[in-house]
């Protein structure tokens, strides 16, 4: 046997599994969103744009996670950069490792009972109910975007620490004490060299949990009520409960369109700001 | 800075702290912490609705993750030694299967499978023999692990090419020097080198898929999984019975994760 038909006997399952679970079934949602809207339910094979035109209809959920997921992006770099920071220049070596992989964890397990505890926090019988006994009442948390949010904030700031520490733990350490042996203040050091030096890390974290975001379904699906929707929740009410397969189709395209360019407008923006993004692998 | 990092890891661990803590209590509600009971515990496994679920998750996991590792492998060793086209089209289907949000794989398995199946079911039952019951093509457990496959197939391909990579050449050269043939190099040198990485990249495949919700969701037709019968009790409301059941599901990733990890690292230093 030679290499080249081993090499090709290895790679057929494979490939042929990514075939029919991947490429097939997203050609076919392609194809759908051109279609029209079976009675029956199914779709009706067609050339046309009238489900794209008819996109406006759930602007709301696009809004809201090009809203909310901006917003959970940054405010989980603004928690984890001095996590991040503690972690990789301040911990004692002897715990870095332990400490680091007791952030990493979370993110591995299961979102659904991570978010289920903020039900559980958030809901009438959980903090507001704390709040009661001290004397402010009527606090709402639950079905309320910052619930959603501090959902968002929980569910991912591990995978945000994680990049922006490989960074930092990366950098030179005499740099900073050239800096400060040639008398400039701490916060100095920490702008024009730490800061400077991190952006790869940063800009990977928030490219990671940004791409999730924009496809999140559960998070606002818990936590946001039906009053706080993502895309997600308009895909899963589309497939699941009106079964409109053609209409559904054309919100889950755009949503991918939606992220590619938002992905590719970013790096096209950092690699003009210098920085080159680094491969981080996050377990 | 330090009390900071404190209050992050509270942060982090209080919500599943509580959750862990409200599953031995043997009140009803939060507000009645009424002492240590592990009633809530009983009442989760003598459900059958639950153990069904647990069943169908742990079946699906173990496949999933089984045909992932192995194929995953297979096709990390296979691209190892290819360039061209076919590297660039494989690099940019594990990049695909990554990228794209889960919802849009299970919404795309779904139609894509139903469309399938639909045109199949048809021509599977003409060319059946007459007086025997044709099979019927449907969503099930069956769509469910090929979806989880194929999704997973892709991080083990990740792991186990990440290792590849780490590992030193001059071994596997020595060992062709040494008259061994490809297979017995694979079998004695490489694989070795490599068991830890797969092995963790089945450990990671396993919890992805037992904890997944969003592809199961779509894809498993009447078939219930765990995450999906927490998710429609938790829309009819907060029980301690979740809290077991949620405390459980986060014990055994907690052990899985932890186990990959020590398995990542302790390899890592090995092939140094």
């Amino acid at each position: 046997m030679t290499h080249r038909t081993r090499n090709w006997l290895l790679l057929a399952p494979a490939g042929t599994w990514f075939l029919v679970m991947l490429i097939i079934p997203l050609t076919v949602v392609f194809i759908f969103s051109f279609g029209e809207r079976a009675p029956s339910g199914g779709v009706v094979l067609a050339f046309t744009f009238e489900q794209y035109a008819n996109l406006p209809a759930r602007f709301a959920a696009f809004k809201n996670t090009m809203t909310l997921a901006p917003i959970g992006t940054l405010s989980a770099l603004l928690i984890a950069y001095p996590l991040a920071y503690f972690l990789a220049v301040k911990a004692d070596p002897k715990w870095k490792t332990i400490l680091l992989v007791l952030v990493i964890v979370p993110f591995w397990t299961s979102i659904l009972i991570r978010s289920y505890a903020w039900i559980f926090l958030l809901g009438g019988r959980g903090i507001p109910a704390l709040l009661d006994w001290v004397g402010i009442e009527g606090v709402r948390l639950i079905n309320t975007p910052f619930a959603v949010l501090m959902g968002i904030i929980y569910g991912y700031l591990p995978l945000m620490v994680f990049p922006i520490y490989v960074s930092l733990d990366k950098l030179d350490k005499r740099l900073l004490e050239a800096s400060s042996d040639l008398g400039a203040k701490p916060w100095r050091t920490f702008l024009q060299i730490t800061l400077p030096l991190s952006i790869p890390g940063i800009a990977t974290g928030c490219m990671l949990v940004f791409i999730l975001l924009m496809g999140e379904y559960l998070i606002p699906a818990l936590l946001g009520g039906g009053k706080v929707f993502f895309v997600g929740n308009a895909l899963v009410d589309l497939f699941l409960q009106s079964r409109n397969w053609a209409y559904g189709s054309a919100v889950a395209v755009t949503l991918v369109v939606v992220m590619l360019i938002t992905v590719t407008v970013y790096m096209r923006l950092l690699n003009r700001l210098g920085a080159s993004r680094e491969d981080v692998s996050i377990m | 800075m330090k009390l900071y990092a404190i209050c992050v890891y509270l942060f982090l661990y209080i919500p599943i702290g509580v959750i862990a803590l409200f599953s031995f209590n043997a009140g009803r509600h939060a507000s009645q912490l009424q002492g240590f009971s592990t009633k809530w515990y009983g009442k989760a496994l003598n459900n059958p609705f639950v153990i069904d679920a647990l069943e169908t998750s742990l079946m699906v996991a173990f496949a999933s993750a089984l045909f992932a590792s192995i194929f995953g492998t297979m096709a990390a060793v296979a691209l190892q030694g290819i360039r061209g086209p076919v590297r660039v089209a494989f690099d940019l289907l594990i990049y695909v299967a990554v990228m794209i949000p889960g919802i849009v794989i299970g919404i795309a398995t779904l139609i894509g499978l139903v469309t399938v199946f639909d045109q199949l079911n048809p021509l599977i039952a003409a060319i059946w023999p007459d007086g025997f019951m044709p099979p019927k093509l449907r969503m099930g457990m069956g769509s469910l692990i090929a979806a989880h496959t194929m999704f997973l197939m892709a991080l083990v391909v990740i792991i186990v090419r990440a290792r590849l990579a780490g590992m030193d050449r001059t071994l596997t050269e020595a060992s062709s020097d040494l008259y061994a043939t490809p297979m017995g190099t694979f079998r004695q040198v490489t694989l070795p080198m490599i068991f830890p990485a797969i092995l963790a990249g089945f450990l990671l495949s396993f919890t992805f898929s037992f904890d997944d919700f969003i592809i199961a969701f779509f894809v498993a037709g009447s078939e219930t999984t765990l995450p999906i019968y927490v998710f429609s009790s938790i829309r009819r409301g907060v029980t301690p019975e979740i809290n077991a059941i949620g405390t459980m599901v986060l014990g055994v990733s907690l052990l899985m994760l932890i186990t990959a990890q020590l398995l990542l690292q302790r390899g890592g230093k090995k092939s140094r």
